[in-house]
């Protein structure tokens, strides 16, 4: 009963992705990127495909983070605007197994714009590469989708729940070269109390972000150094962190009064 | 007269086909604003915006750390997109600048950051050697050379082609047969038999300058130490070698006469 409920939840969700014109918005995108890496590769002297397919991915990826992340948001604000969380509620259904349908249908939607994403890049790297950075982008996604699905219900506000994606996303990128930099020479020659604090703050943020800076690298597509190892390691990471997302959401979730 | 009812369904499907209203329906108010705005803002562009003509001096790049920081945790790209920027910055506002008006100093610190981000590329060397050692100015040229040798040093199975590119340059351009000896041993140096991908004419390279400067001795030691220790393989190479030999004699016999 549950699990029919999810998928029926689901196919909604790509049916107003459908609808709302989100697919040509991604294609558009699509063809932005494609038009750049084009008039770069005019300008480059050498290793010009590297670049090319660097460039694009780079830009794809945070195409994909920036129409996901605010697809997730915005439909969920309109839920909450048009009242139709209400009518699912009415229902004999779980909050459970609402806010899991409308995971399943956000990530499905996550999944395909990881693979249209990473087919546009076979034009300049071999399918093995890129079937490892688009499963890699479909993780990233995975989580951006559940990190979005939570602000959204902490943030009810399209601003203020895009902001806080942002932020998360951003540090989350940054934060293992915010670790390198506070295990840096400068910071070892002068430390005091306020270093201290700072170094244990970065350290304990560290903990509680994923590391997507080993997530959907641009070295696996310019030097092919992708390899099942390095999936194992964002599998597991996805897995954890999404369930942890999740477990947040439902708390955040059944504390509120509808 | 007959009137006819219009039905909301009718009215719904009216606004679907047409949701705008006729232009008739705009104020004239706002339509003058409108044309107002926007030819004040082509006057504006035309008289008073005219584009920049002062050149941007090429300032130092801040640290690596900050680069990486600043990347999101994806260097290659930004490794990429830096060396681009670099490489157009002598085109400002359609000037040209020439490479003697560049800052040779930040532009070295620029190529050494983006080497840093990404070790691999060959780029940032191929344009130090081929591309900004193009001046006339023999400090500027030393600065580019030397550092091709500093990150060939680090590197000399991948760069030793543009160490090979800044011998050449040393030895007819900047006309410093010391130089290039130097970058030329250097190569010899590195091309141990087995380990490296050097090939043999770059590792000879260190005798023609020793016989430009007149070392005859010097450079038939070095082809003695080649034929012995069995460096050279190629029936060819040796057969040349041996001819060399014979001429780097007979020349330093001609020399103690004198």
């Amino acid at each position: 009963m549950a699990s029919s409920q999810i998928l029926i939840l689901a196919s909604y969700v790509i049916i107003e992705a459908i609808r709302t014109r989100f697919f040509w918005v991604m294609i558009i995108l699509l063809l932005i990127g494609m038009g750049s890496t084009l008039f770069i590769g005019s300008i480059t002297l050498i290793e010009t495909q590297a670049i090319q397919s660097s460039w694009l991915a780079a830009f794809l990826r945070l195409a994909a983070v920036y129409i996901v992340s605010l697809f997730v948001i915005t439909s969920m604000v309109r839920e909450f605007h048009e009242h139709s969380i209400y009518l699912w509620l009415s229902l004999p259904m779980r909050r459970s197994t609402y806010l899991l349908g409308k995971l399943s249908g956000f990530m499905m939607v996550a999944l395909l714009t990881a693979i249209l994403y990473g087919v546009s890049l076979l034009k300049y790297v071999s399918w093995e590469v890129v079937s490892i950075w688009t499963f890699s982008l479909g993780c990233e996604l995975f989580i951006v989708s559940a990190a979005s699905l939570l602000c959204v219900l902490t943030f009810p506000q399209t601003i203020q729940a895009f902001s806080m994606v942002l932020g998360f996303y951003v540090l989350s990128r940054s934060i293992t070269a915010m670790q390198l930099m506070i295990q840096g020479p400068l910071w070892q020659n002068v430390y005091n109390w306020t270093d201290f604090i700072v170094n244990q703050l970065v350290d304990l943020l560290a903990r509680f972000l994923p590391p997507l800076s080993q997530f959907t690298e641009s070295e696996w597509l310019v030097y092919a150094t992708g390899n099942l190892e390095n999936l194992w390691i964002i599998i597991v990471q996805t897995a954890i962190y999404v369930t942890l997302l999740v477990a947040m959401s439902l708390f955040d979730w059944y504390r509120k009064n509808l | 007269m007959v009137v006819r009812k219009v039905s909301d369904n009718e009215k719904e499907s009216e606004f679907m086909n047409n949701p705008q209203r006729s232009l008739r329906s705009v104020p004239r108010m706002v339509i003058i604003l409108l044309i107002a705005s926007f030819s004040g803002q082509m006057f504006w562009f035309q008289y008073f915006l005219p584009p920049s003509a002062q050149v941007q001096p090429l300032r130092s790049p801040p640290s690596v750390s900050t680069l990486r920081l600043l990347s999101l945790g994806d260097t290659i790209v930004t490794a990429k997109i830096l060396m681009l920027w670099l490489q157009s910055f002598d085109n400002q506002n359609g000037q040209f600048l020439s490479y003697q008006q560049l800052n040779y100093t930040a532009l070295r610190q620029w190529l050494e950051r983006i080497i840093q981000l990404d070790p691999r590329s060959q780029y940032p060397l191929l344009v130090a050697s081929h591309v900004y050692s193009n001046v006339t100015d023999p400090v500027k040229m030393t600065q580019m050379l030397e550092l091709v040798y500093e990150q060939f040093l680090l590197e000399p199975n991948s760069r030793w082609p543009w160490l090979a590119q800044a011998t050449l340059l040393a030895k007819h351009r900047l006309k410093n047969l010391p130089l290039a000896l130097k970058y030329a041993r250097s190569i010899a140096k590195h091309a141990t038999p087995g380990m490296t991908k050097i090939p043999t004419w770059a590792r000879e390279m260190q005798l023609f300058i020793l016989e430009d400067l007149g070392e005859f001795e010097q450079a038939q030691l070095i082809i003695g130490g080649m034929l012995t220790n069995e460096q050279v393989t190629d029936l060819n190479e040796i057969k040349f070698l041996n001819q060399k030999l014979q001429e780097l004699a007979a020349k330093s016999m001609a020399s103690e006469g004198k």
